[in-house]
This record gives structure tokens, C-alpha cells and sequence, in this order.
């Protein structure tokens, strides 16, 4: 059993967990290289069709590919999709720097599709690599009505032995690719074929390195046209993957204010 | 340059845990060795110098970990965090745990991750509270491969004496626990000594290695796929032909055809198929996998049960744990937990509190209460059957966590079979009548014969009858049927597959309160679903009795005593069983009546048999009593 292998079982015994413990959970599917990933999986853990539904927050900004990548798999993978659209601009608090209010549309979008839905458990793609607040994170994690994140009193979480329970009216984020790195999602990705958006690799020398919405989401400098290139690409540099995401590096604590309300 | 992530194809990044009490500088050595090894990412260093001189600080190297704002303010580190870097040997993940106290169960939360430990010691202060019980939860969590960091070398005037003095105190502790660290090192992390090699000219005196080499000859903890079969029934997925079960190998294989037993009970079954969902079938699986099969026979297996090969699981109503104690309400003895162990859930009494361990001192004694982050062996004792092995080899199935209200309040490994132990009742609350008292005065043994089949198969006819030839013969009996169980204790349910099990899970407790009377209970119930069955089986325990009163749906229609088969085929009863709803037909009961082969006189004395067989005193399936 090499590492991918480890992985791929503990994200399943997550995904399973999951479904087993919350009354209504939903999977939240950016349509990153991430949660693709994160589809993979739970269709190996549910032996074929994902048994809830998956949630796109859709800031209406993405970029066209993104778009096109959804529409085409959502048939493909069999995907109960809930495509709702996040609250405009003007609802999300205004004291946040530009990205970040963008991002926080994201949380409204939650909150709301939480609301609309009752979904009791939100099933994320967060990494710990990605980001330091991220890997503070628990597998199961649970948020305050508002969606508020609580770092400060987080339950104990050992021995593989999850709880889904949270307070009334609150939610559990689950997050079954805590432990992957950046690294992994890409040796996954090769080794399984899973489909991506194509803009993550080099076109005219640019390509995406993580993938958020059009205008605050930039491109790298990068020849990496394929798996092997990005791999290689990773390998060799010592910049955070989440380099081009403006709403990360408006403050020093921007993007945990941004977790801490709820964002993912 | 960033080597950091070149591992070796496919190996799995090693994780360790760094422990120690509060200031002793773990942080800090994280943070330097991140420096140390090229981990750190682009403009990291940049920030953490142009943070600390914010601050007003020296280059404080706990920043490059303490993300949160606030950890930042307060200079503590509050939870645990994970940073990847490597050595020329392999790929680390390491799992900063924070040492204030209030903290300690973020600390149990990284380290229960971990395979090896640094154990970090300030040179100067020397083995502290949170050194201890970091150590101690250390070896209570399975992580035994210590190496022993004594930092801050560089403040301590003749460094080496002092050093042999922590190492001494150390190593004496660690003894006390089981714990034999694999070397005990001086260094200095704020200054950069002895982090890698070639970093002693301030240490003249050390000729051993340094952190890193002493990480890189730590060994990794094996996966279990040597050792008997455990496969805790984590979830059933029902497909339109076929019923999987999934969880995941926490020791052994499986291959296809293998026998496996299924536990509690023991009932063996072959395993048919391994699913993986996509088109490559599998035959064979093993420890840390998780799968899918199907077995060759509709066994009742649920979420919690074990799957076992060679020698089976311990089976039993009482444990003696060593728990580990999260909550600031104290537990004591008679308080109700949840105990989750490997999938399982039961409920469970504190039965007894036989110690409180002082991890200061490794003494042990008697307290009537369990303070947060305490340590205590105890009795938990669970009415329904848990299914376990001792802990040793950190084994899902020999420890797990302890849940009240919804939260994870502690953990605990299995240290024994209490059962055994104390020769003591199966029940919780001690009656002061036993179940052998009573089964003597009556004459027999409580028990429930459960009457299964159609309408108008004739259970209610029997049931009555039986009764009144019982009773008739001084023995204790009552019948449980749809008129004094619908129109109470039941009448909030209908008849979807959920109330219907609701239906059927009430009556089986109902009845086994009867029988715990001693009362031979007759239940007639269609309870069409074998699944309920099963469950009302597991409920009542050894004197389950399950009868198929069999008669084909053609008579059944035709008796039609109530005229319900009338108004189901008017479509004025929906979801009736053998209409429109399904009947499944028990596949082993204990005992078939015919009731179109057989007269009223003839099944009555077919069961009356199987009561004075089943039930007679002195039996052998008489319960454990005191």
C-alpha cells in the first residue's frame, strides 16, 4: 500500500463517516483540481452514484472553462448538482479589503444554500498545505449558526473516530483531504486520469495555479503543460500555491478573518 | 532548492509530534528546523523578520507556525498545526502540539496522528508538569518512538553537566511509562544547534547525532497486515441486488471465498465479492483499506459489528480501561456515556473508578472523580455486547473515545475483560431478585416467542390459545399483540418501513422487559422486515424465539378474519404486507408453524415442545444473574 493508496483509504473511511452520521450532507464542488478529486473519491466510496448532492457557490465570475467543465460533467459523473447563486457584492461586509469581499460572497452563498437546504454537514476540499489557518483544521469540524469557525474550542479528534454532531442550527465541515498535499492531488490525478479544468496548465507561458474567480485570480509564470511539467514545477519551487489569490494577501490577517466567518 | 518535497515515489510522509511543556520552545524548534532544511516557503523568512520587528521581538521562529492572529498576540501556540519538510532520507509531516494546559486535548488530537515523538525539554527548567503529561499521553496514545530534545542548551552554564542531569531525569521517567526514548540530544533552536548535522562547535562535548539524523533513524509504524482478520461494519449500502458492507482493514486481509465470522454472535459467511465501483474487480484487500463486499449469506450485520478471522474478537458485557479524561465536568462513577469503539456505539454505565493516576508522580489512587486531563482506570459496563480486543498494538478494535451530550469528553484502551474479572450481573442496576430466583419460583425461564407471518396466518389465533394452555399450566405469560401495543405505547407510529421498525424495535424492548420478569412473552406482530427481526433478536438476547407461523397468501386471503385483505385489494389500505408491501420470509427461525398443514391442537403442541424445551429451568442458556 504506498502513499496514494493510504490517502485515497482514509478519505473514503471519511466520505463514509460522513454520509453515516449527518442527516443531510452536501459536497461542495468548486470545480478545482481538489474537489474533482474529492468527486473521485466519494465515488469510490458510495460504489458508484455520490448519494447527495453537490454544491457549486457560483459567484456568476468563474472563468468560461470552469463553466464548461462543470456542464459537461455533471451528466458524466452522474451529479445531483445545486447550482445556486451567491448574494451580490452589496450584502457582504464592506470594511474587507476588495478580494476578500468577493470571497465572502462565497460564505453568503453558503449560508445560504445551509438555509435553503438544511444541509447539516458541508463536505469541503480544504487542504492543511494550503494555507496556515487551513491546517489548524479538524477532519470533522463544527461551525456556530452563523457558520462562525471557533478555533479557539475545537474538539479533541483522534483514532479515526469522527463526530458529526453539532448544536442546533449549526453545521459540520468535513474535510476529507486534510492531509493531501498539492503534490499528492497532482500524483492522484495522473495516476487515477481524473479531469481537470485546462487551465491549469501553461498556455503562452501562464498557467493556474489554484483556481478562484475571474480578476482576483492570477496565473503564474510557467511551461508546466503537463502532469509531469506541474509535478516537476512543484518540486522545484518555494512559492505557496495560493500565490495568485489576491484575497489571501490583503492583510496579514485576511484570510483568517475570512475562515473565522465562515469561508472555507 | 527546496528538496523538501522530493520524497521517494509513493512513500508516506512520516508524522511526528512535537511535545513538551509551555515555553520550552517547540514552536521555536519547528520553525528553525523549517529554516534549516530549505522548508520554508517564499517569503516566509521575509515576513517572519518584518513580524517580529512589529512586534518588537528578536526573530521569534514560532511565527512561521503560529498562523492565527491570535496565537501571534499571546505567543502560544492553540491548536495543533501540520508543516511538511524533508530530510535526505524522507518527507515529514510534523504535528506542532501546544503545551498550555487547557490545550492538552489539541495536543492528544496531533499526537494520536503521529508515529514518532520529539520530546522537547527546556535545559534550563528541566522535566516540567506538561513534559510529563505529554509523555505519559504520549504512551497511552501508542506513540513510542521518543527522541528527547533537551533545548536551550546555550543558557545553561556548563552545558553538559547539566544536560546529563535532564537526560538522567528523562530517562527515568520515560522508563516509568514503558517509554525508552531512542536518544536524548542537547540543542539550542533558537541559536541553530545541533538541528542538523555539523552544528555542534558551541557543543564540543556532544558526539552524538543531531535532531534530523536522530529523526531519520526513528521506524516507521508498521501497518497490521500480519495478525487475524478485524473488519468493523462501518455502513450497508443497499443496491437494487445486492447488500454491501464497507469499513475499513484495520488488521489482517480478506481474499474472496474467505470464511469470516461475524461478531458479537460468531456466525460465519463467505465473502462473495470485493467492490471497488469501477470496472477492476479485486480478490484480495488488507489492513488500512477500505472496502466493499458481499457476503453468500443475509446475515444480520450492521454498522459496529466486527468482521474477524482466526481467533475471534472478545465478546462481553464489562471492560477495565485506562482513560484519558477531556471534559471540565469530572466523571464519576454511575455516570452514562457513549463509548465508540471502532465503529460501535454503545451505552455505557462507569461502573466502577478504580484509580486515579498522578502522572507527576505515576502514582495511583482512589478518588471519586476523574478531573479534566485526568487519567483513571475504570469499569464501563454496556447492556448490549461489546466487541473488542486489548489494546496492545494500538488496535481500532481495543480502544476508542468516550462521547456525552454529542461531544468526545475522552479516550480509552481496553486493558481487560471485566465480565471475567468480577463474576459480576450483565445488568447495570443490581436487582435485588435475579433472573435464576425467578426462573426458579416460576417453574421456567423468561423468554420471547416471536410470532412472524402474514395476516391471517393465524398468529393472533395461536398466540391467544397458547396463552390461555400456559397459563392454565401455572406458567407466567402474556401476549404482546397490535391491540395492546397500537393503540398505546405505540399509537404515534403508522406504517412506512420506518415506523414500522420504530413499531417493531418498541415491542422487542417491551417484550424483554416481560421476559427480564420472568414472564414467557408471545408476540404477534407481522414484523415483516427481517432486518427487525434481527434487531429485536439483538435486543431480547438468548431467549429469542423466532416462529414462522406459515401459511400461503392464498389462505391467509381467504381466512381474512379482519377483512383487511378485502380493503388492501380495494387499494383503501395502502402498504399492505403481501399486497403491496413486502413480507421476507425468516430464513432460520427457530421453530415453523404450518398452519395450513397443521390443526389449531397440533401447532399448539408443537409449540408448547419447543417452550418446555427452550425455557426449562436449569437450561443452559439460563442468563449470568447475581
Amino acid at each position: 500500500m504506498n502513499h496514494l493508496d493510504a490517502l485515497e483509504a482514509e478519505s473514503i473511511f471519511i466520505l463514509r463517516e460522513a454520509y453515516h452520521q449527518l442527516n443531510k450532507p452536501a459536497m461542495l464542488w468548486s470545480v478545482g483540481k481538489d474537489s474533482n478529486v474529492m468527486i473521485w473519491l466519494a465515488r469510490k466510496a458510495f460504489v458508484g452514484a455520490i448519494p447527495f448532492p453537490v454544491v457549486h457557490l457560483d459567484t456568476g465570475k468563474e472563468f468560461a472553462e470552469t463553466y464548461a467543465f462543470r456542464d459537461r460533467y455533471v451528466p458524466e459523473w452522474g451529479l445531483d448538482l445545486i447550482g445556486d447563486a451567491c448574494p451580490p457584492i452589496e450584502t457582504v461586509d464592506p470594511s474587507l479589503p476588495p478580494a476578500s469581499r468577493f470571497a465572502a460572497r462565497k460564505s453568503r452563498g453558503l449560508t445560504q444554500a445551509l438555509e435553503r437546504h438544511g444541509f447539516d454537514g458541508i463536505i469541503a476540499g480544504i487542504r492543511r498545505d494550503e494555507q496556515s489557518t487551513r491546517a489548524k483544521e479538524r477532519v470533522f469540524s463544527p461551525r456556530g449558526a452563523d457558520g462562525v469557525w471557533d478555533f479557539r474550542d475545537q474538539p479533541p479528534e483522534f483514532w479515526h473516530q469522527f463526530n458529526a454532531r453539532a448544536p442546533r442550527d449549526a453545521h459540520v465541515r468535513v474535510h476529507p483531504l486534510l492531509q493531501w498535499t498539492e503534490r499528492d492531488i497532482w500524483l492522484y490525478i495522473q495516476r487515477e486520469g481524473i479531469p481537470v479544468v485546462p487551465l491549469y496548465f501553461a498556455r503562452d507561458g501562464k498557467r493556474f495555479r489554484s483556481l478562484g474567480e475571474e480578476g482576483i485570480t492570477h496565473p503564474i509564470d510557467s511551461n508546466a503543460a503537463t502532469i509531469d511539467d506541474i509535478i516537476a514545477e512543484l518540486d522545484a519551487t518555494t512559492a505557496p500555491e495560493r500565490q495568485g489569490r489576491a484575497m489571501d494577501h490583503e492583510a496579514e490577517d485576511a484570510f483568517e478573518r475570512l475562515r473565522e466567518s465562515g469561508y472555507m | 532548492m527546496n528538496s523538501t518535497i522530493e520524497n521517494q515515489h509513493g512513500a508516506r510522509p512520516y508524522p511526528i509530534v512535537i511535545a513538551g511543556h509551555v515555553d520550552h520552545g517547540k514552536s521555536t524548534l519547528v520553525g528553525r528546523l523549517l529554516y534549516e532544511t530549505a522548508s520554508l516557503p517564499d517569503g516566509k523568512l521575509e515576513e517572519l523578520k518584518r513580524t517580529s520587528e512589529k512586534r518588537g521581538a528578536d526573530m521569534e521562529w514560532a511565527f512561521a507556525l503560529d498562523a492565527l492572529q491570535m496565537e501571534r498576540d499571546q505567543g502560544i501556540t492553540l491548536d495543533t498545526t501540520r508543516v511538511w519538510f524533508a530530510s535526505d532520507a524522507r518527507t515529514y509531516v510534523i504535528i506542532d502540539a501546544p503545551g498550555h494546559k487547557e490545550f492538552l486535548r489539541n495536543m492528544i488530537t496531533g499526537a494520536a496522528a503521529a508515529d514518532g515523538a520529539v520530546l522537547v525539554v527546556d535545559a534550563v527548567e528541566g522535566l516540567s508538569e506538561q513534559t510529563r503529561s505529554h509523555a505519559y499521553l504520549l504512551a497511552l496514545l501508542g506513540v513510542r518512538q521518543v527522541v528527547v530534545a533537551v533545548n536551550k542548551i546555550d543558557k545553561v552554564d556548563g552545558g553538559e553537566y547539566r544536560f546529563a542531569s535532564v537526560r538522567d531525569d528523562v530517562v527515568d521517567y520515560l522508563g516509568g511509562i514503558g517509554i525508552e526514548p531512542h536518544v536524548v540530544l542537547p540543542l539550542s533552536a533558537k541559536h541553530g544547534h545541533n538541528l542538523v548535522a555539523d552544528q555542534t562547535s558551541a557543543l564540543p562535548w556532544w558526539s552524538g547525532p543531531s535532531l534530523l539524523e536522530a529523526l531519520d533513524a526513528l521506524p516507521v509504524r508498521p501497518i497490521q497486515l500480519e495478525g487475524d482478520l478485524r473488519l468493523p461494519v462501518q455502513d450497508l449500502y443497499r443496491r437494487p441486488d445486492k447488500r454491501l458492507i464497507v469499513g475499513r482493514i484495520e488488521r489482517g486481509r480478506v481474499r474472496v471465498g474467505d470464511t469470516l465470522s461475524v461478531w458479537p454472535g460468531g456466525r460465519s459467511a463467505k465473502v462473495v465479492s470485493l467492490e471497488t465501483g469501477s470496472d477492476d474487480t479485486r480478490i484480495a484487500a488488507a489492513a488500512g483499506q477500505s472496502i466493499a463486499l458481499t457476503l453468500d449469506d443475509e446475515l444480520f450485520v450492521e454498522r459496529g459489528h466486527v468482521l474477524a478471522a482466526g481467533d475471534p474478537p472478545v465478546e462481553g458485557n464489562a471492560i477495565r480501561a485506562r482513560l484519558f479524561w477531556l471534559d471540565r465536568t469530572p466523571l464519576r462513577a454511575g455516570d452514562t456515556l457513549t463509548l465508540r469503539l471502532a465503529t460501535a456505539s454503545h451505552q455505557v454505565v462507569v461502573e466502577r473508578l478504580d484509580t486515579v493516576i498522578d502522572v507527576q508522580t505515576l502514582s495511583e489512587h482512589d478518588a471519586d472523580a476523574v478531573p479534566n486531563n485526568g487519567i483513571a482506570d475504570v469499569v464501563l459496563r454496556s447492556r448490549s455486547k461489546l466487541v473488542f480486543d486489548l489494546a496492545e498494538g494500538g488496535i481500532a478494535t481495543g480502544r476508542g473515545a468516550l462521547v456525552r451530550d454529542d461531544r468526545i469528553v475522552g479516550g480509552f484502551t481496553v486493558a481487560q475483560a471485566a465480565d471475567v474479572a468480577d463474576g459480576r450481573v450483565l445488568i447495570p442496576v443490581d436487582h435485588s431478585v435475579g433472573a435464576g430466583e425467578r426462573a426458579a419460583a416460576n417453574g421456567h425461564q423468561g423468554g420471547v416467542l416471536w410470532l412472524t407471518g402474514l395476516s391471517g396466518s393465524g398468529k393472533s389465533t395461536l398466540a391467544m390459545a397458547l396463552q390461555r394452555r400456559l397459563f392454565d399450566r401455572g406458567q407466567q405469560v402474556y401476549v404482546l399483540d397490535g391491540d395492546n401495543i397500537r393503540g398505546g405505547l405505540n399509537k404515534d407510529l403508522g406504517f412506512s418501513p420506518d415506523d414500522r421498525s420504530e413499531n417493531i424495535r418498541r415491542i422487542a424492548e417491551a417484550a424483554r422487559l416481560f421476559a427480564d420478569a420472568g414472564f414467557i412473552v408471545v408476540t404477534a406482530f407481522i414484523s415483516p422486515y427481517r432486518e427487525d427481526r434481527h434487531n429485536a433478536r439483538a435486543i431480547i438476547g438468548d431467549g429469542f424465539q423466532e416462529v414462522f407461523v406459515k401459511a400461503g397468501l392464498d389462505a391467509c386471503e381467504s381466512r381474512d378474519p379482519k377483512g383487511l385483505y378485502v380493503r388492501a385489494r380495494s387499494g383503501e389500505i395502502p402498504e399492505f404486507t403481501g399486497i403491496t408491501a413486502p413480507y421476507e420470509e425468516p430464513q432460520d427461525p427457530d421453530l415453523t408453524v404450518d398452519t395450513e398443514a397443521l390443526s389449531l391442537d397440533a401447532a399448539l403442541n408443537v409449540l408448547i415442545g419447543q417452550i418446555d424445551r427452550v425455557y426449562a429451568t436449569g437450561g443452559d442458556r439460563e442468563r449470568a444473574s447475581g
